[in-house]
């Protein structure tokens, strides 16, 4: 791994204490060209994790706060008449930079969201007939409440699935929330972050991913998850291609962080809660937060072939 | 808020998951309607009403505490009405009512599956009362019924439509399961469904004849027995199916009295031999019915004196059986004496008039068979009517019949018949059995009705022997020719809208309609119901199948579901077990079990780098090894390594490796 993925990955857990788990899933999820969705509680973190990265990736970043009376425009941008010329002159939205958070998404309204996650889905958006590329590279980190909190619009499936993960950060444990209250300011360590890395060499890692090998046996294995999610009685429905695509894409940056140009099935291991935890849903259960059970539940389910 | 529905897994408070069970319930117990006390069917019902408002004003269930005083109330209700807990219709009485109680406590899943799987088991409890076409073909009903409602509980549970399509395939499915299991099933003797104790209160010949029994019987238009000729049947004039032979009269009533099997019966003379199969309908009595005279049944049966075939237990399932008659006899032309003192009696004291016109008849003809002509003119010339509907006679009832009323039915005219005989000194007495039969052309055989009831006259004269007499024929000939509608309809009197319906009806479609619904009956008498130990012993010979006796038949299907079930368990076995169909995994296996020796098990989902570093923590002094095995096996089985000098590093390492 070059040296400096790993001090992104050092500066991020200053930030984030006691969280290095989640640091390395959402790495794994950009480099795996994907986006990611935090979903937890108010106050946990979500913000300072995705600022965190932001800086430290030495990325352009945008932050969008999600609220209910928020039009697609605000997020995209407007055309705007200028006096002086006599034209339009398109001001562009938040969108267009090389990270976004769009902090509290599910506090927008779907036609808001579904602009967003066109964008995302696309890498490009269309407005008023000219279609603008985002930059690259471009990632999304999106944030949101609990489904059963008030004031919220739950994202349907076919959205969820946009996301290549979605991770919980959760209460810190005692010794980190010690180290997080006595120390000093989060916003000013952030402040001080300094780039650890350039946009070439983000998408040269990305680029690397891609050719982490994967072996027939490991694709046995994986198909063996996909099959059993599709079969077994547990789950409403089974996880998709596209979810068996994510998991090996996921799989493969989690490799790469490990320093093997190899996947195993320790890896696929690793992303699967994050990768499959938004995308099932138990028979017995209707609260999201039980995805992560059941993908830690699925995985001891399905023997590695 | 929430403006995008999940698929949320089936509830059970989903009002179309209740009202599909309110449904599935209701279907299977309104058979039972017909046979269970009132009470019973009224109180499920209102509980079902109840549990359907409940769900359509989404209330909440009623407390465990109201549940808990219904069902102690409808269990004390049982016992109190039936005074037992034991037998068919408690059973079922309580199974429904706790069906019904087992709705209104729906909470979870599990509750939904039992309310199901009592439904099925009711389905089971509506052949103890019948197995007729009708009740299947409803049952099938109910049973797709509950497979769709079952379906419903399935998560990602799809529409009505879709899901009822769904509960067809299975069904259909089943299908060679079924037939499997119907061919093979081990069969004990006895019916299939009767109950020991149960009441096969069918209507029927009696014992004994009084005036208006036989016409009562009339009436009813249920299959005696069915009959299959092998060639060609004898004239409608000449099936007199032979039942019980009464030789008491009391004044009002002939019985039966006794019967002498010392002696056997004698038959000379014979002509005309027919042989034939009846299909005999559970009747309570011991006799089986044969035309006259027969002479040998395929079962085992008593023959009296009298010609009249008895079974040593009442015939309470459907029977089956083939004889031999000669319609052509001469019957015991040496009757005993007693036998013939008997065939005299008359009670003192009662129908003076009869005895003086027989006296009178007496005087002044010669011989038997003059009076025996005499009184066959008498009814002939005299104005007799058949009817169904007689008058009603005195203590002297023959002397009101023979001489007032002149209405009567064959009972009547048999009566008075023989009491004339006796009354002359002839040897006479009465018959009952059936006569006629309603012919079946499409499945070529004769129905016989319990509206074919008939009671004729024998006499014994010198050298011919007992001599079948029928004084019905002479008045009403059709009776004997056409069958019992036409006689009524024939008699001028207004009584034909007695007659059951169809034996009135002038529709010939309809008559056609009974014709083939009486044909399916009988194949599913013969075929399914029929499909007895007997039969399944010959058809399983007939395959081969050799020595076979309904115990080392249980075994077998027991074998075989035991084989079934093995081979199924080992396919699905093969998913869940790892294949090793790749030489590093083989290897990698074999190492793994010199762990698990060592009492170090891999988990299945554990991966190779997982497992060695459990290992190595509990065996921190064989790690090396483990580590430079497993470093071998995932450059090999993930790394894409191939090559044999790999292979056989890793063979060797692990032919080494010791803990």
């Amino acid at each position: 791994m070059s040296n400096s993925l790993r001090n992104v990955i050092r500066q991020a857990e200053q930030v984030i204490l006691g969280k290095p788990h989640q640091i390395r899933l959402a790495l794994a999820c950009l480099l795996a060209r994907g986006h990611l969705l935090i979903e937890d509680l108010p106050g946990v973190g979500k913000t300072t994790l995705a600022h965190g990265l932001a800086r430290s990736l030495g990325l352009q970043f945008q932050r969008i706060q999600f609220t209910s009376d928020m039009l697609p425009a605000d997020i995209l941008g407007v055309s705007v008449y200028q006096r002086d010329s006599g034209e339009f002159k398109f001001h562009a939205g938040p969108i267009f930079a090389q990270m976004v958070l769009a902090d509290e998404i599910n506090r927008a309204t779907p036609k808001t969201q579904s602009a967003l996650l066109e964008a995302m889905e696309e890498q490009q958006v269309t407005i008023e007939g000219v279609t603008r590329p985002l930059p690259t590279p471009f990632f999304v980190i999106a944030t949101q409440n609990p489904t059963y909190h008030i004031g919220t619009f739950s994202l349907p499936e076919s959205q969820l699935d946009r996301f290549l993960m979605r991770i919980q950060l959760g209460y810190p444990d005692a010794q980190a929330e010690r180290g997080l209250l006595s120390g000093v300011e989060r916003r000013e360590i952030i402040s001080g972050l300094a780039p650890q890395m350039e946009a070439a060499e983000l998408l040269a890692l990305q680029q690397q991913v891609k050719q982490v090998f994967v072996s027939p046996a490991l694709l046995d294995y994986v198909q063996a998850i996909l099959r059993h999610t599709r079969e077994s009685a547990r789950f409403v429905h089974g996880l998709s291609p596209r979810a068996g695509l994510s998991l090996i894409a996921a799989a493969r940056a989690w490799a790469l962080l490990d320093e093997r140009n190899a996947v195993m099935p320790e890896d696929v291991q690793a992303v699967l809660p994050g990768v499959a935890s938004h995308r099932l849903q138990g028979v017995q259960d209707v609260q999201a937060s039980d995805g992560d059970k059941l993908a830690r539940a699925l995985i001891e389910a399905v023997p590695i072939p | 808020m929430r403006l995008f529905a999940k698929k949320i897994p089936p509830q059970v408070n989903d009002v179309r998951l209740i009202y599909g069970l309110l449904a599935c319930i209701l279907l299977v117990s309104a058979p039972h309607v017909a046979h269970l006390p009132p009470w019973v069917s009224l109180l499920c019902a209102t509980l079902l009403g109840w549990r359907a408002y409940l769900s359509y004003r989404s209330a909440t269930l009623p407390p465990r505490w109201l549940l808990l005083i219904v069902t102690l109330g409808s269990i004390g209700g049982i016992l109190v009405g039936f005074h037992t807990f034991f037998g068919r219709d408690v059973g079922v009485s309580l199974l429904i009512l706790l069906a019904a109680l087992k709705l209104l406590e729906l909470r979870t899943r599990r509750d939904a599956f039992v309310a199901i799987y009592l439904a099925c088991f009711i389905v089971i409890t509506n052949f103890l009362y019948s197995q007729s076409i009708v009740t299947a073909l409803f049952m099938l009903v109910t049973l797709l019924a509950i497979v769709t409602t079952w379906l419903q509980l399935q998560p990602g549970a799809p529409a009505l439509r879709p899901r009822l399509r769904i509960a067809v395939m299975l069904l259909l499915q089943a299908i060679p399961l079924m037939l499997v299991l119907f061919v093979l099933f081990p069969r004990v003797p006895g019916p299939l469904w009767g109950l020991p104790q149960d009441a096969y209160g069918r209507s029927g010949l009696d014992d004994k004849m009084s005036p208006g029994s036989l016409s009562q019987l009339s009436l009813s238009d249920a299959v005696a027995f069915r009959v299959t000729f092998n060639g060609a049947a004898p004239p409608h004039t000449q099936m007199y199916w032979r039942g019980p032979v009464l030789q008491e009269f009391d004044g009002r009533t002939w019985t039966q009295g006794w019967t002498t099997r010392a002696k056997q019966p004698q038959l000379d003379n014979l002509d005309k031999p027919v042989d034939y199969t009846v299909t005999l309908e559970p009747h309570n009595k011991t006799w089986l019915f044969a035309l006259e005279m027969p002479t040998r049944l395929s079962i085992p049966a008593m023959l009296g004196n009298d010609f009249q075939f008895q079974q040593r237990t009442a015939v309470t399932s459907r029977l089956r059986y083939t004889a031999h008659s000669q319609l052509g006899y001469r019957a015991n032309a040496e009757e005993e004496p007693r036998e013939l003192q008997r065939a005299l009696r008359l009670p003192p004291g009662r129908n003076p008039r009869t005895r003086q016109l027989a006296a009178e008849w007496r005087a002044s003809l010669h011989d038997d068979e003059a009076v025996l002509q005499a009184a066959l003119k008498y009814f002939n010339r005299e104005e007799f009517f058949y009817t169904l509907r007689p008058p009603l006679l005195g203590a002297h009832s023959v002397d009101d019949f023979l001489f007032d009323s002149r209405k009567g039915f064959c009972e009547h005219y048999a009566s008075s018949f023989v009491f004339l005989m006796r009354a002359a000194g002839i040897p006479a007495r009465v018959v009952t059995g059936y006569q006629g039969g309603e012919y079946n052309r499409l499945g070529n055989y004769y129905i016989v009705r319990q509206s074919d009831a008939h009671a004729w006259a024998e006499v014994w004269l010198r050298e011919r022997g007992w001599v079948r007499i029928d004084p019905t024929a002479t008045i009403a000939p059709l009776r004997v020719q056409n069958g019992l509608a036409a006689a009524i309809l024939n008699s001028g009197l207004a009584d034909s809208t007695v007659l059951p319906f169809m034996a009135r009806t002038q529709w010939s479609w309809l008559l056609g309609l009974r014709a083939n619904l009486d044909l399916m009956t009988n194949q599913w008498n013969q075929w399914v119901l029929g499909y007895d130990t007997e039969r399944q012993f010959a058809f399983l010979t007939h395959m081969g199948m050799e020595f076979v006796t309904w115990q080392n038949m249980a075994i077998g299907i027991m074998e075989w579901i035991a084989l079934l079930v093995g081979l199924y368990a080992l396919h699905m076995l093969r998913r869940v077990y790892v294949r090793d169909t790749d030489a590093a995994q083989r290897l990698y296996l074999k190492f793994c079990r010199k762990l698990a020796r060592a009492g170090i098990v891999r988990a299945a989902h554990e991966g190779a780098q997982d497992f060695a570093a459990r290992a190595a923590r509990i065996k921190p002094q064989s790690a090396p090894g483990i580590a430079d095995i497993t470093a071998r096996y995932v450059a090999l089985r993930y790394g894409g390594q191939t090559g044999k000098d790999a292979l056989a590093a890793l063979r060797r390492a692990i032919a080494t490796f010791k803990l």
